[in-house]
Order: C-alpha cells, then sequence, then structure tokens
C-alpha cells in the first residue's frame, strides 16, 4: 500500500509554483523529488541572477522584491528536505516514469505521482523582420538582464501587447538602457473597455498603472493601438516601422527589440502525462483540462502558469493547492490544513486567473485579423523557414491540408529544433483564415518527446 | 442516400496504395471514387520513414518491387511533382561473420534480379563513408535504392488522381458494404451509398474488418516502428544505411536532418488513433546511432513519432482478388515495406481490375494462404515488442 513516506512525488519546474508544492509536500512528511532545466531555483518572474553577479535586486523588482526574497528563503529553508536535482531536463513522461537527462545522460525517475510546475512561454506573433539579430521575445529580454545582468540593446523598442511590456521597459531603463518607444498594439479604448475584467486583482492592476506612470512621467514614448510594419535593419536592427491608430506611419531608430504578445503556457509535458486539452476563446489557445484543484487525470498535477496563465502570486497559491490536492488524494485523513486553506486557494487562483482573462482583453493578441494582415513573405517558421505565405499555399493546393499537423506535415512549419514552440499560436490563426474555418477546428500542434533537443550522446547502452 | 454517380471502382483507404490504384484506374478510363474516414496520406503512408530500399527483400517480391522501382523514378512525369525523390543509394551493413553470410545471401538473390550490388570491403567502407564508425566487417552498397518525402507524395498522388479524374472522398468512414448480385453497395457514416462494379480494400492497419465483412479472416495485427529525427547539420550522409540487425536505419535528407528508425516495434491504438513511442525505444535508438556514427553524439534529437502500420506473421502483405468474392480486391498488411512498392501495387491492382490479370507475380500474397496455418516469420520474435498484439 502506498504510504505518505514511500509515495514517490516528483516536482517538475523549480518556479513559484513548484517550489510551494514541494513546500506543502515536505511539510507533510513527503520527500519529493524536485527537478529543474535551470542552475538556480526561482523560475521565470523571481529568477536570481548567476552566481558572482551582483545586480540590485531591489532596484530590478521593485514592488515584487519582497515576494522575490521571500520564495527564495523559503527555498532555502526546504532545500534539506526535499531532493533537489537542478540543471536537469524533463523530456519524456511514459507509464508512470519521467525521462530526465543531466549532464549529458539520460536517467528516469519513476513515480507514484507527478506535479507539473514548467511556466509559460513568450507567445509571439509575426512581423517582417522579427528574426533580425537584435530582436529579442519580451521574456527573453528579461532573462537575459536578470540571469546575466546584459542588456540586449542600448537603444530599445519595446512592441507588441504584454503587461510585461512596460515592466521591462521600466527594468530596461534603470540599468541604463534608452527606451525609444514602447507600442503597444492594443488601441486604448479596448484596455479602457477591459477595465472592469481587472477588478479582481486590483492591486495587480494598480501596479501596472503605475509603471506606466513612471514611464510618462520619465517621458518614454508610448503609441497603443499601433500597427508593427516591420523591424528594418540590414544585418541587424536599425529601426522599427509602425503605423498608428490613425494612419500615421512612424519610424523608430533603435539597436533592439523586445517583442512579446503575453505568455502561453508550456503544455507538451503535461500532454506526454496524458492531460486532456480543451480550447480556450478568450486566450485563443488550447490548454490542458484541470478541476479546481489543478487535477489533470489520477495522479497528475498541474500548478502555475503551465495550467493556465496566472502569474507569480496565483502560481505560488495554485502550488500549495496541487500540492494538498494530492496528499488529499493520497487517501490520507484531510487535514484541518486542507479543510481550512483549499478552499481559499481556490478562490484565490480563480480570482488570479480571471483577472488575466481582463489582461488577454487589454493586452490583446492579434488573433484572425492580425493574421490575415501578415504579408506572404514574413516568415513564421524561424527554425525551418516556412513563410507565411508557403502556409496559404499549401492550404489553397488541392486536397490542401486544414488541420494544423497536417499544414505542418506539409510545409514543415513547427518540425524544426523549437517544434513550433514559437510559431505554433501564430500557425493556427494564420491556418484558420487561411482556411476560413474557426480557430478550434485547425486544431494545434500535438506535442511529442523529447521536450526540449536531446543529445544523441546521452544515451547509454539499453539493458 | 444513394449517391448521383456510382462507380466501376471503389477504393476503401487513401493512402498510397489506394491512392495510386485510383490514380492508374481512372488513366484507363474507369470511374472511380475513393474514400478515406481522414485525410489522404496521413496514415502509415504519411509517417514512414521514406526509404525506397531495394536491397533484402522478400525475394518472391522482385518483380514487383522493380517494377515499383520504375515508377518512383519517373514521379514527376507520372504526378508532376518530385516528392523529394532521391537515388541516394542504400548501404547494408554486417557486423559479425553470421550478419556477412546472410548479407551475401541477400545480395546473391537481389543480383539474380538485375540489381547491382557492390560489396564493400572494410577498408573501402572507411574511405568511401568515413563518418562510418563501429565495427562493420562487410558491406553491401546498392545504389539504385532510393528514398522519397512520406509527407508529400500520397497528397501528391491523390492530387494527380483528382486530375485524372477519380473522385476523393475524405474524412467519410466506410461503415458496411453489402453485395447487390454482382455488384456491392458501399456505405459511408456520412449515409451516402455509392454503388460500384468492383471494390479495393487498402484499408491498411484497419483492412483485416473489411476483408472479415466478406468471410475473409486474416490474422492482421497492427505495430508502431518508433522513429525519430535530429535538428539539421551539415549534410554529409548521402545514402540510406542500415545495419542488419536493424537496431539503426538511418538516413540524412540533403536538408541536414538525421531521420532514424529501429527495431523493435512496438503496441498502437488503431482504435484511438495512437502511435506512442517508449523513450526506452528512443534511448536505444540513439545509443546504437552514436555508436555507427560517432560525430553524431553531439547533434540533438527533436522528435520522436511511429504510425500505425498492419503485420502478418509470415510478413507478407495480402495483395490480390478475394478468394471468395467476385469484384473484390484486397490490399493490405505491408508489414513496414508498403511504402516501396506501393506504386506497383496500385498498377498491378488496376490492372486486375481491368484486365482481369497481371504480369507480375502476386502468388506469395495470395489471401487463401490464411486458409492454412502460414509459417511465422523469425521476424516476429525479433522485431517486435512482445506487447504488440501478433
Ligand atoms: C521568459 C519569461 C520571463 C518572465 N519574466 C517575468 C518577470 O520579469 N516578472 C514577472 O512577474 N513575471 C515574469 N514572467 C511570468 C512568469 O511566468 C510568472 O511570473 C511565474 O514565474 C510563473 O511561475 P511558475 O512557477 O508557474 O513557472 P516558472 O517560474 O516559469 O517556473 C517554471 C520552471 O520550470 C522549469 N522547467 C520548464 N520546463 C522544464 C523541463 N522540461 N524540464 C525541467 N525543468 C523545466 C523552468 O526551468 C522553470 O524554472 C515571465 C515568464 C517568462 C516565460
Ligand atoms: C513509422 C513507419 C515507417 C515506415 N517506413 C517504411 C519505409 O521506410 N519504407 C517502406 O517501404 N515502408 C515503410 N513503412 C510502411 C509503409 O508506410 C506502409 O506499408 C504503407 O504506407 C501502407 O500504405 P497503405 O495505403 O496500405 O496504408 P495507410 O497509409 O495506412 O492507408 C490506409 C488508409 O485507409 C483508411 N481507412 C481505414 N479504414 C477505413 C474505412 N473503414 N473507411 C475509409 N477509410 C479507411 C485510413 O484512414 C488510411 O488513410 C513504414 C511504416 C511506418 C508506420
Amino acid at each position: 500500500m502506498m504510504t505518505l513516506a514511500t509515495t514517490r512525488v516528483v516536482i517538475i519546474g523549480a518556479g513559484p509554483a513548484g517550489i510551494r508544492a514541494a513546500e506543502t509536500l515536505a511539510q507533510a512528511g513527503l520527500r519529493p523529488i524536485l527537478v529543474d532545466e535551470g542552475r538556480l531555483p526561482g523560475g521565470q518572474g523571481y529568477r536570481r541572477p548567476s552566481a558572482g553577479l551582483a545586480l540590485d535586486m531591489d532596484a530590478l523588482l521593485g514592488t515584487q522584491a519582497a515576494k522575490y526574497r521571500a520564495l527564495h528563503a523559503r527555498f532555502a529553508e526546504l532545500a534539506p528536505a526535499i531532493d533537489y536535482r537542478p540543471e536537469t531536463l524533463a523530456w519524456a513522461v511514459h507509464e508512470g516514469t519521467l525521462h530526465v537527462a543531466r549532464d549529458g545522460a539520460a536517467a528516469t525517475l519513476p513515480f507514484d505521482a507527478l506535479l507539473i510546475a514548467a511556466g509559460a512561454a513568450d507567445r509571439v506573433f509575426p512581423v517582417k523582420g522579427w528574426t533580425l539579430p537584435g530582436v529579442f521575445t519580451l521574456g527573453g529580454a528579461q532573462v537575459i538582464l536578470k540571469d546575466q545582468g546584459c542588456l540586449i540593446g542600448r537603444r530599445m523598442v519595446f512592441l507588441g501587447s504584454s503587461p510585461l511590456l512596460s515592466l521591462a521597459a521600466l527594468q530596461y531603463r534603470q540599468f541604463g538602457a534608452d527606451v525609444a518607444a514602447i507600442c503597444d498594439t492594443t488601441p486604448l479604448r479596448e484596455k479602457l473597455l477591459a477595465a472592469p475584467a481587472l477588478a479582481p486583482a486590483a492591486a495587480t492592476a494598480l501596479r501596472g498603472l503605475g509603471y506606466l506612470a513612471r514611464l510618462r512621467r520619465d517621458g518614454v514614448p508610448m503609441f497603443s493601438g499601433t500597427t508593427p510594419l516591420a523591424i528594418e535593419g540590414r544585418d541587424h536592427v536599425e529601426a522599427v516601422r509602425f503605423r498608428l491608430g490613425d494612419g500615421e506611419e512612424r519610424v523608430i531608430a533603435c539597436d533592439a527589440v523586445a517583442f512579446g504578445y503575453g505568455l502561453k503556457p508550456e503544455t507538451q509535458l503535461a500532454e506526454l502525462a496524458g492531460a486532456r486539452f480543451g480550447y480556450d476563446p478568450v486566450f485563443r489557445l488550447w490548454g490542458p483540462n484541470l478541476d479546481a484543484d489543478g487535477r489533470a487525470r489520477p495522479g497528475l498535477y498541474l500548478a502555475g502558469d503551465c495550467a493556465a496563465i496566472g502569474g507569480a502570486d496565483a502560481a505560488e497559491a495554485s502550488g500549495t493547492l496541487a500540492a494538498l490536492a494530492l496528499l488529499a488524494d493520497l487517501g490520507g485523513e484531510v487535514t484541518h490544513r486542507e479543510r481550512r486553506d483549499m478552499p481559499r486557494l481556490r478562490r484565490e487562483v480563480a480570482r488570479y486567473r480571471s483577472f488575466q482573462k481582463g489582461l488577454a482583453r487589454a493586452f490583446a493578441w492579434p488573433g484572425s485579423r492580425g493574421a490575415t494582415a501578415i504579408a506572404d513573405e514574413v516568415e513564421l517558421c524561424r527554425c525551418e523557414n516556412v513563410t507565411a505565405g508557403d502556409i496559404r499555399a499549401a492550404i489553397a493546393a488541392d486536397l490542401g491540408p486544414v488541420d494544423v499537423n497536417r499544414v505542418k506535415a506539409i510545409t514543415r512549419c513547427g518540425m524544426g529544433r523549437c517544434q513550433g514552440r514559437m510559431c505554433g499560436p501564430a500557425l493556427q490563426e494564420i491556418a484558420a483564415a487561411a482556411s476560413a474555418r474557426p480557430l478550434a477546428e485547425v486544431g494545434r500542434l500535438r506535442g511529442q518527446a523529447p521536450v526540449k533537443p536531446l543529445a544523441i550522446g546521452s544515451a547509454a547502452a539499453p539493458a | 442516400m444513394t449517391a448521383g454517380r456510382g462507380a466501376d471502382t471503389v477504393v476503401v483507404g487513401g493512402g498510397l496504395v489506394g491512392c495510386w490504384t485510383a490514380f492508374f484506374l481512372a488513366r484507363r478510363g474507369q470511374r472511380v471514387t475513393l474514400v478515406d474516414k481522414g485525410v489522404v496520406g496521413a496514415q502509415s503512408s504519411g509517417v514512414n520513414f521514406g526509404n525506397l530500399r531495394l536491397q533484402g527483400r522478400f525475394p518472391g517480391q522482385y518483380p514487383l518491387s522493380l517494377r515499383a522501382q520504375a515508377l518512383w523514378e519517373d514521379l514527376p512525369g507520372l504526378i508532376g511533382e518530385p516528392c523529394e525523390y532521391d537515388r541516394c543509394g542504400h548501404l547494408y551493413l554486417a557486423m559479425n561473420d553470421d550478419e556477412k553470410r546472410k548479407l551475401d545471401g541477400y545480395a546473391e538473390v537481389s543480383a539474380s534480379y538485375g540489381l547491382d550490388i557492390e560489396h564493400v570491403g572494410p577498408a573501402a567502407l572507411q574511405q568511401r563513408w568515413p563518418w562510418l564508425g563501429g565495427k562493420v566487417v562487410a558491406a553491401t552498397y546498392s545504389a539504385r535504392d532510393a528514398t522519397a518525402n512520406p509527407r508529400l507524395v500520397t497528397p501528391a498522388v491523390a492530387r494527380a488522381a483528382r486530375r485524372a479524374g477519380a473522385t476523393i472522398i475524405e474524412n467519410t468512414r466506410v461503415t458496411e458494404i453489402e453485395r447487390r448480385g454482382d455488384d456491392f453497395l458501399v456505405r459511408t457514416e456520412a449515409g451516402d451509398d455509392i454503388p460500384c462494379r468492383s471494390l479495393v480494400n487498402a484499408a491498411g492497419a484497419w483492412a483485416a474488418d473489411i476483408a472479415r465483412w466478406f468471410g475473409e479472416d486474416t490474422p492482421l495485427f497492427p505495430a508502431g516502428p518508433p522513429q525519430f529525427v535530429t535538428e539539421p547539420f551539415p549534410y554529409r550522409i548521402v545514402p540510406s544505411v542500415q545495419t542488419i540487425d536493424g537496431t539503426v536505419i538511418m538516413r540524412q535528407i540533403p536538408r541536414g536532418n538525421v531521420i532514424l528508425a529501429g527495431y523493435p516495434r512496438t503496441a498502437v491504438d488503431p482504435v484511438g488513433n495512437r502511435a506512442p513511442v517508449p523513450p526506452a525505444k528512443t534511448l536505444a535508438g540513439m545509443y546504437h546511432l552514436g555508436q555507427l556514427v560517432p560525430m553524431l553524439r553531439d547533434c540533438h534529437v527533436i522528435r520522436v513519432w511511429s504510425g500505425i502500420e498492419g503485420y502478418l506473421p509470415d510478413m507478407l502483405p495480402v495483395i490480390g482478388a478475394s478468394a471468395g468474392t467476385p469484384g473484390l480486391f484486397h490490399a493490405f498488411g505491408f508489414c513496414g515495406h508498403g511504402f516501396q512498392i506501393g506504386p506497383g501495387v496500385g498498377l498491378c491492382l488496376s490492372e486486375l481490375i481491368v484486365d482481369g490479370s497481371t504480369a507480375t507475380p502476386l502468388d506469395p500474397f495470395a489471401i487463401s494462404r490464411f486458409d492454412r496455418p502460414v509459417a511465422v516469420s523469425e521476424k516476429l520474435g525479433r522485431e517486435f515488442d512482445p506487447r504488440t498484439a501478433h
């Protein structure tokens, strides 16, 4: 029989969700294995600078600095009670075993329960020139700053639509970059319409307004309702060309661009572990089907941004909640803590996530209108050099594909090194627009192992 | 409801075999309707390794196989699209003396059918293909062997069939077939009834059900050969390469990616339409590949996949007329080698249907062989996971 002490629980991801889950399990007497491909715990939002790098994290994180410190303090206290494995990539899940790779060697971790807290990834929408050197995703630009203390450029344009646009711009300014412009593609009018939906997390919304106020005070040029036309340059970014809401065209010189349209859950591991997916019309994405506590199926739990985009606070709450659900499912008696905390945590998680739905409106994904506007020659899949025109031609051909997996088979879009993590959402939009179908009907790119590239040499002789 | 126009022939299954059959029938002036439960070329025919290997085939299949290869060699002429057909050659490797004997035996058979087989010793091997590591004791090379891109071929054949006059119906499952005198009435899940004179069962791993509707039982079982692909790196490995024990079947496409297939084949789910690849198989394939081509050890695997293929215990397909129902023709159970012979099978079936006979010998593939217990291939134990349904 499974008892608490002998139950093998593996957690993937040492971000806020994974750390809180590990803490909850350890408090109940388990010793979970916590794997993370990164060198240090903390995940994305609370990423810690590399060893030996003295970054002023208070300046960088501002109002979030206290939470950052608290999470890392929790981890330090927790570390002896868990089996923490950094620099360990989880690359497959199959029949109760997690497959990992560490130090160039593959290994297996059998589990009784799996809790995935793998976070999110940037959502990008192609624009002419987005593959030029000097263009980074918004999250990537933040990672470079936090992890390495480096700037991606000296004169930056922040482009796209995301609440992180203004946060990242402030962070870059703090470290000496000149912010040439922030070009938000969502019109102000739509932002105002979304305002009531932001009420569930008023504090967070106010924090965002605070960022904007600071940028405005500092005289940073900010535009909303822009249409990006091109990122220009010969061998490197030199300028961003865009159209304002009133039709006026602008060109702003810069040497780097950070761009993004919010986040999307990293779901490949959950898919391999047997989670089912449903279409979310607000985010225009497919996400894992979960109950309120994060159960995907017996023995499989999801928490944090890989379950549903919710941000760092939701990640912490949902990590604790999923771990409590796991403990309850192990059949132990329902503890005082579960009875007391679970209803509160459920409400909290639901609140943050509904706030994110509001954000998804205030910072809109370009969707089908954006997809129709992409010129044929714009590259969509940068791994395999597939253009929007290639997709449209394949779909228009006699017996042409509709489902995105078939589009991929015919065009190679999403078949490269990143396996469609970068181009997948925009591919869905372009395929839906080109075949005149609702987005849900063209499906989503199916995940397969390895969820990230795996070196041939990491395999040992089979037993 | 009876569909507006009947057909001379209905083909059930839009894989490579069904599409080539429809193509050749349409070219002979037949009214053909092809029906697939999904889209054309999305099953085995669209996910296979892409080998058009001639070396080491079942001896009785050479006439068919060579006929098929001649069609592959004329692909643009036939269907108007090249589909990355590439006459890259095939290198067959023996790692010990036992395997060398087997290799020599294969070579003798191949040569007797007119194939040009070159024996290459270890020293010459190192010179011509210096990236080969491992302890290869002997090799044979066949220059006529080739590859093509399976993802592109079947839809291209279906388009050509359509241009030749065939009707292609996708996303429609054939649910029932009634005998009406000498004719058939093919019923689809869409509620259409298509009357026809001849019927082709080219339903791949699902074909046993259709044969059973006509009282013909076959021990068909589904399995999936695990595959993986690496990130691209500079193009250096031109021929497709195979160790005789099947642990490594690999090729590099000119774009740079290396594709690997390796035994044993694994369990699949034809009802749920799933062909999962157990990670242990991927790791085994990676290990063997790293041994054989050491320069690939730093190269990364980016994706695994498999497909749902139909196998028969003697590792030979069923091709030809039904034993009990005139007008019914079967072509299924291609046991992992149907891509190469696909065009030849389609051509032979069109001849059987239009002319009543074909010059290509098909006797070894008759469905009637299952009236008695067949000799089980030694490959069944070696090349299949115990969990496959064989
Ligand atoms: C690039 C990026 C930058 C971001 N920057 C900020 C920011 O500056 N401020 C902010 O408030 N929010 C930021 N976010 C939002 C962030 O998602 C949330 O704030 C919060 O970090 C979510 O917590 P989490 O625990 O769900 O996931 P994360 O914090 O993302 O943690 C997930 C962890 O899982 C690990 N992991 C993922 N896949 C695997 C695998 N296959 N094998 C092993 N380990 C794996 C990762 O290494 C990571 O440590 C960023 C998001 C992204 C994607
Ligand atoms: C991973 C893998 C690698 C392979 N590698 C090679 C190789 O390198 N070289 C080689 O020669 N061969 C290879 N093969 C084998 C080869 O792919 C197959 O033998 C060949 O494609 C079979 O073609 P088919 O048309 O008979 O079957 P399929 O392609 O499976 O087509 C059958 C079609 O019938 C349809 N169907 C089934 N039931 C019904 C119904 N009731 N109504 C309507 N439609 C129906 C299906 O939807 C399907 O599209 C490989 C196979 C796999 C899976």
